[in-house]
């Protein structure tokens, strides 16, 4: 249950004013990498509210379409009905233009969606995931309000500081000095970054509590990609809902329980 | 067509109990071009012939989505099913907003007969200018349903609208019994018999005047897995169009006239 | 002191309240006033209290537990209330939290079901459904600040599916195949998940029972606002039942002459 917060000092001779908390952290993790014609979104499953966990079973990445993927975490309330409320404006677009919209017009459209709500803001850090029009990898990264920019990776949630630091060093290659000769990949292969995400969770796991139970990663390709041996990796599941376009792929593994 | 006392308000009826202004209205379905449903134990699915103004011109839009499990084709005035569609969205997405539940279709099509019925009785409006046929999948389902803008709403097995629709209604009434066992190919391939049988003599069905569209699993000549409504045009439907059975020859004294001209204005007696 | 029986030997602190259980009767402010504050008043903390919801998925469907208790802050009020309601034939509500806002939710959900049913189309609303619209109305409820205090359990049984859910005053949802609220959720949630997590598919009716009854006893003998007195609801193919009200057998004779309790090795 959640607590209420004191506005004031009781002994202050006001009379003593409590309010109602709307927001709650329910903890997990989510992390999103783009390579060059693909990109990685994935979070844990665990719902937790202070030392409960409320269930092992929560999703916090979501299909939007067969090219764009969000995760949503932070307060669960506000995620699951931000994401009910982007589908619906993604809907509309659908039945005005007879076409999916674009990645980097669902960024913007999320951008404004946070921002309407900049006063009672929507207690959610969001990470978009998925393929441009001109059929590069992208990631978007968000802040509760609506500030936003496209990188190649981002972590957020419970464990972002386990994890951001992790990925920069392995993705950006921040603090490694290449050998005379051999310069760093510009970009990251589809295996290399699928075991970077997974370790990044059995990590995360392994050291902070919220996070666990269970990882849900979907991997989207560009139009006309190989598979790039996707189809070989444990608990592959494919998703892609229309014919000749981008594919989507999901990757469910158990994480530790405890 | 002829003008009478009782025309210019749709509140007012004539002395034999009628409404003009909604009888016209109805006139103005069979205006547009014909539209044909038929349904199975499996599936609803709906065929429109395209009209194109001349050769220059694309043809016009007959289909519309309105949500994963339903669909509509139109016969009548574009802009106002345009509205009635866009109130149907509206309708199937805050159903799946508020209980996450695809709208039951019956609902649907009640929901705009009611609008519909409104514009029959209140003071300075008029009534919609367009009929449809509503297709979909529910809990319940397949569905096929005929709107029109009396307010009327029924269910069917087989059902034309538009302009020459009694020519295909004939054809489904003489077949509709073996719809409900048809796989989803013979069951389109019914819905172009009838539909052909709308055409004037000299015109035929093809991928570019022909919209096919499907509620249920997927047929061997489609790609998609899913059994969302989507809608089949251009080369797609070559398939189907294959499977017609050709018409008895043209111009030979067996074939029958074309049906006493239901596209033509209906003279309304006094 | 004041003349507020209320007050009487009892310190109104949050040091020693923190979770608002006690109801407040707040003296007569003679201060300046705001203008508007008389205008809308929105809920500040529940008055009239039930306390935990248990509800488990078992071989037939879900079954659910929740005792007969209303509370007053600490005083035990009304010992015979019912928090198990059925909407519909496929769903049962559960409710800890505030019981007057719990009774204005039956009341929106009756009329709901109603409105479904003169429908007549044979379209009616499942166990998820009703989920769902909970869901929004708890959340829109806490978005204008004016939430309806309650931590709800839906369970339910429709076309061969067991579903069980969680909704509460922020609008939070899941599900789990065991659920519990209030202190049920850190004393009985980890006898359920324990007896329950696995054997979904497994467990009788008999067996259900039995784990339900068990966290109530826990839950009784460590729940200071709880009561031995509660009810079972059933919901599986056969549709809804909620038992009359029932009890366990309790002991509280002293902690040493018990067995397997406290120091005692035999």
């Amino acid at each position: 249950m959640p607590d209420m917060i004191a506005l004031s000092h009781p002994a202050s001779g006001h009379p003593q004013q409590r309010q109602f908390n709307p927001y709650s952290e329910n903890g997990g993790t989510i992390l999103a990498i783009s390579g060059a014609d693909f990109s990685v979104i994935a979070g844990d499953t665990r719902q937790s509210e202070g030392y409960s966990i409320q269930t092992r079973y929560a999703p916090k990445v979501f299909r939007l379409t067969d090219k764009a993927v969000l995760a949503v975490n932070g307060f669960a309330a506000d995620g699951n009905m931000f994401v009910k409320q982007v589908r619906q404006r993604l809907e509309w677009y659908r039945h005005a233009h007879a076409k999916d919209m674009p990645l980097r017009a669902i960024a913007r459209l999320i951008q404004t969606m946070l921002y309407a709500r900049r006063f009672f803001p929507y207690y959610v850090y969001n990470i978009l995931g998925g393929i441009e029009e001109d059929g590069s990898g992208a990631v978007y990264s968000f802040d509760p309000v609506g500030s936003y920019e496209r990188e190649s990776c981002r972590a957020a949630g419970a464990a972002q500081s386990l994890v951001q630091p992790f990925l920069d060093n392995q993705i950006y290659f921040k603090n490694q000095v290449p050998q005379p000769g051999h310069p760093h990949p510009k970009h990251l292969p589809l295996t290399t970054v699928i075991q970077l995400v997974i370790d990044s969770f059995t990590s995360a796991t392994e050291r902070h509590i919220e996070v666990g139970d269970g990882l849900e990663m979907f991997v989207v390709l560009a139009k006309g990609s190989p598979l790039y041996g996707l189809e070989n990796i444990d608990g592959v599941q494919e998703m892609t809902a229309t014919n000749d376009g981008e594919r989507l792929f999901v990757v469910r593994r158990n994480l530790k329980r405890d | 067509m002829f003008r009478n006392t009782y025309d210019s308000d749709n509140t007012v009826f004539s002395p034999q109990g009628r409404l003009h202004q909604v009888e016209y209205a109805l006139e103005a379905v069979k205006q547009g071009s014909a539209a044909v449903g038929l349904r199975s134990k499996s599936h609803s699915i709906l065929l429109a012939l395209k009209r194109s103004t001349g050769e220059l011109a694309s043809y016009q839009q007959k289909m519309f989505r309105i949500d994963d499990h339903v669909g509509i084709a139109i016969a009548g005035l574009t802009s106002d099913a345009r509205v009635l569609s866009n109130f149907m969205r509206q309708q199937a997405m805050s159903s799946k907003m508020a209980f996450n539940r695809p709208v039951p279709v019956n609902r649907l099509v009640s929901a705009i007969a009611d609008k519909a019925q409104v514009n029959t009785q209140e003071y300075g409006r008029r009534p919609y200018g367009v009929g449809f046929l509503v297709i979909g999948q529910d809990q319940s389902g397949p569905h096929l349903y005929e709107f029109s803008p009396s307010g009327n709403s029924y269910e069917y097995y087989a059902m034309s609208i538009g302009a020459r629709s009694q020519s295909a209604k004939t054809y489904l009434e003489k077949h509709y019994e073996s719809f409900a066992d048809c796989s989803l190919e013979d069951l389109i391939q019914h819905g172009l018999h009838a539909l052909r049988e709308t055409l004037q003599q000299d015109k035929d069905l093809n991928v570019n005047n022909t919209s096919i569209g499907v509620v249920g699993a997927p047929s061997m000549h489609e790609k998609t897995t899913g059994v969302s409504f989507r809608i089949l045009e251009g080369e797609i439907i070559q398939p189907f169009l294959d499977t017609m059975i050709p018409k008895e020859v043209p111009g030979a004294a067996a074939a029958p006239p074309p049906a006493a001209s239901t596209d033509e204005d209906v003279q309304m007696a006094e | 002191m004041d003349h507020f029986p209320m007050q009487w030997g009892r310190p109104r602190n949050d040091t020693f309240d923190a979770y608002g259980t006690y109801p407040v009767a707040q003296r007569t402010y003679n201060g300046g006033v705001d203008a508007f504050s008389a205008g809308v008043q929105h809920t500040q903390q529940p008055i009239v209290t039930g306390t935990s919801v248990l509800a488990i998925k078992y071989k037939d469907g879900v079954m659910m537990a929740a005792d007969n208790l209303a509370s007053y802050g600490s005083l035990a009020r009304f010992k015979d209330i019912q928090r198990l309601h059925p909407v519909g034939t496929n769903t049962v509500i559960g409710a800890g939290g505030d019981m007057s806002d719990f009774q204005y939710i039956q009341a929106l959900l009756d009329e709901l079901m109603i409105g479904e049913f003169t429908e007549q189309d044979g379209h009616s609303l499942g166990p998820s459904e009703i989920h769902e619209y909970l869901s929004h109305v708890m959340y829109a409820r806490r978005s204008k600040m004016d939430p309806l205090w309650n931590a709800l359990i839906v369970g339910g049984f429709k076309d061969g599916k067991r579903f069980l859910s969680y909704v509460d005053l922020l609008g939070t949802t899941y599900s789990a195949s065991t659920l519990a609220t209030g202190y049920g959720s850190y004393i009985a949630q980890p006898l359920l998940r324990k007896a329950v997590e696995g054997n979904e598919d497994t467990l009788t009716e008999d067996e259900a029972v039995k784990i339900l009854e068990q966290s109530m006893k826990v839950l009784f003998y460590r729940d200071a606002r709880s009561l031995n007195k509660y009810q079972i609801a059933k919901i599986s193919a056969d549709g809804v039942a909620i038992s009359e009200s029932r009890s366990v057998e309790t002991n509280w004779s002293f902690a040493e002459g018990i067995r397997g309790y406290g120091a005692q090795t035999q």
